[in-house]
């Protein structure tokens, strides 16, 4: 005999730039059934309940990293968020944390993006190598440096765990330091000093004050608050090690 | 025309809004105890320094109610402290290779809450000896 589906409320914060001051709560009565995640709870209420409603999805099995949401307040992929944890009691989703909202559960991205772009998340290397030349070789101890930091989907659920990010937006946060730390500590980089500058800004790793929650929510186990953590020592290490420097610290 | 306006949230009470967050907020708080019983020691070593009758009424002002009730406190808001500190630590150090292997962040934090602990017992045992 087939499942009896139960009924689950699903309270969204919606949010619609050409009518809406601010955002507002709406209730919706999704059927599920027990395999059904919150992503698909979210999509039931596009498909039948209220088309209007707008989010970001693509792959459904934690990979993308398109379908972050709060979740009760907490960050989380809704793919493998399941309804059947939260029934019978109603479940609260919202845009992401410290993010604007653009419409209700889709978030601005750019700042992410242009921070993105400033860490160079590309491999500079040390000197110019023609295919004759073979490949790069590395040993297992070099790929495990930095291996970790290469999980990063960026979802942003860092971001929406980092207060610090929420109070100061231009903090270059989480995901962006750990894809810095990831190149910074690869055999074949060498664009570290150039890195070290953002670091080292305004902007940089002292924003941090080892709240951890973005370790603690990181979908990957990336452990970011570590690579920013990590971080703080090579920037203290980089300010006094370059007066022993024989540039003397022109910076 | 361009219809985006983005809404930014209010940061108002944010640490209030995940119990994680209150844990941190509580952390960062005890740090005050931390400060607060270093200014008692310092206090005790210059009243030393002013000679015996100073250091005699420094030591009769702790044995008071309050001063027991403040190291009461003190050593609830340190111990807190301490453990939310090794939480963290794993967090916020280098990877420590050991065997050619990652070790564990649970370890790390063990480890520093061992250490505490002994540090804490070879203290009392050295004044424990001093004062018989």
């Amino acid at each position: 005999m087939a499942e009896q589906p139960k009924t689950i409320e699903i309270e969204v914060l919606r949010y619609h730039p050409e009518k809406d001051k601010t955002p507002h709560t709406q209730v919706f009565e999704v059927p599920f059934t027990d395999d059904m995640s919150v992503l698909q709870g979210v999509q039931y209420i596009k498909d039948y309940l209220d088309g209007s409603l707008s989010f970001r999805w693509s792959c459904r099995m934690a990979i993308c990293g398109s379908c972050g949401m709060m979740i009760n307040g907490i960050p989380s992929l809704s793919c493998q968020t399941f309804l059947r944890d939260y029934y019978p009691a109603r479940v609260r989703v919202e845009a992401l944390a410290h993010f604007p909202i653009e419409r209700d559960l889709v978030i601005g991205m750019e700042g992410f993006i242009e921070k993105l772009e400033s860490i160079q998340p590309y491999i500079i290397p040390k000197e110019p190598r023609t295919p004759a030349q073979g490949e790069y070789l590395q040993t297992p101890e070099q790929l495990a440096k930095y291996e970790q930091f290469s999980s990063c989907i960026n979802c942003l659920l860092c971001y929406a765990a980092c207060p610090q990010f929420g109070l100061n937006p231009g903090f270059i946060g989480p995901a962006a330091t750990a894809l810095l730390h990831r190149y910074n500590v690869d055999s074949r980089d060498g664009a570290q000093a150039e890195r070290m500058e953002l670091i080292n800004s305004e902007e940089g790793v002292f924003n941090c004050t080892a709240v951890g929650y973005c370790s603690e929510v990181c979908p990957k186990h990336v452990d970011p608050a570590n690579a920013v953590n990590q971080n703080k020592t090579n920037s203290a290490a980089d300010y006094f090690l370059r007066f022993l420097s024989p540039k003397g610290g022109a910076k | 025309m361009n219809k985006r306006r983005p809404y930014v949230r209010p940061m108002d009470g944010w640490w209030r809004k995940n119990p994680y967050f209150v844990e941190y907020m509580i952390h960062e708080a005890t740090a005050l105890f931390v400060a607060a019983y270093a200014a008692v020691l310092l206090i005790g070593l210059l009243r030393l320094a002013q000679g015996e009758a100073a250091w005699t009424a420094w030591l009769a002002t702790l044995q008071g109610g309050w001063a027991i009730l403040f190291h009461l406190l003190a050593l609830v808001a340190i111990s807190y402290h301490t453990y939310t500190w090794f939480k963290i630590m794993p967090r916020t150090m280098p990877p420590v290779i050991v065997g050619g292997k990652k070790l564990a962040g649970w370890v790390i934090t063990a480890g520093g809450l061992a250490a505490a602990a002994a540090a804490s017992l070879a203290l009392l045992a050295l004044v424990w000896g001093m004062a018989r």
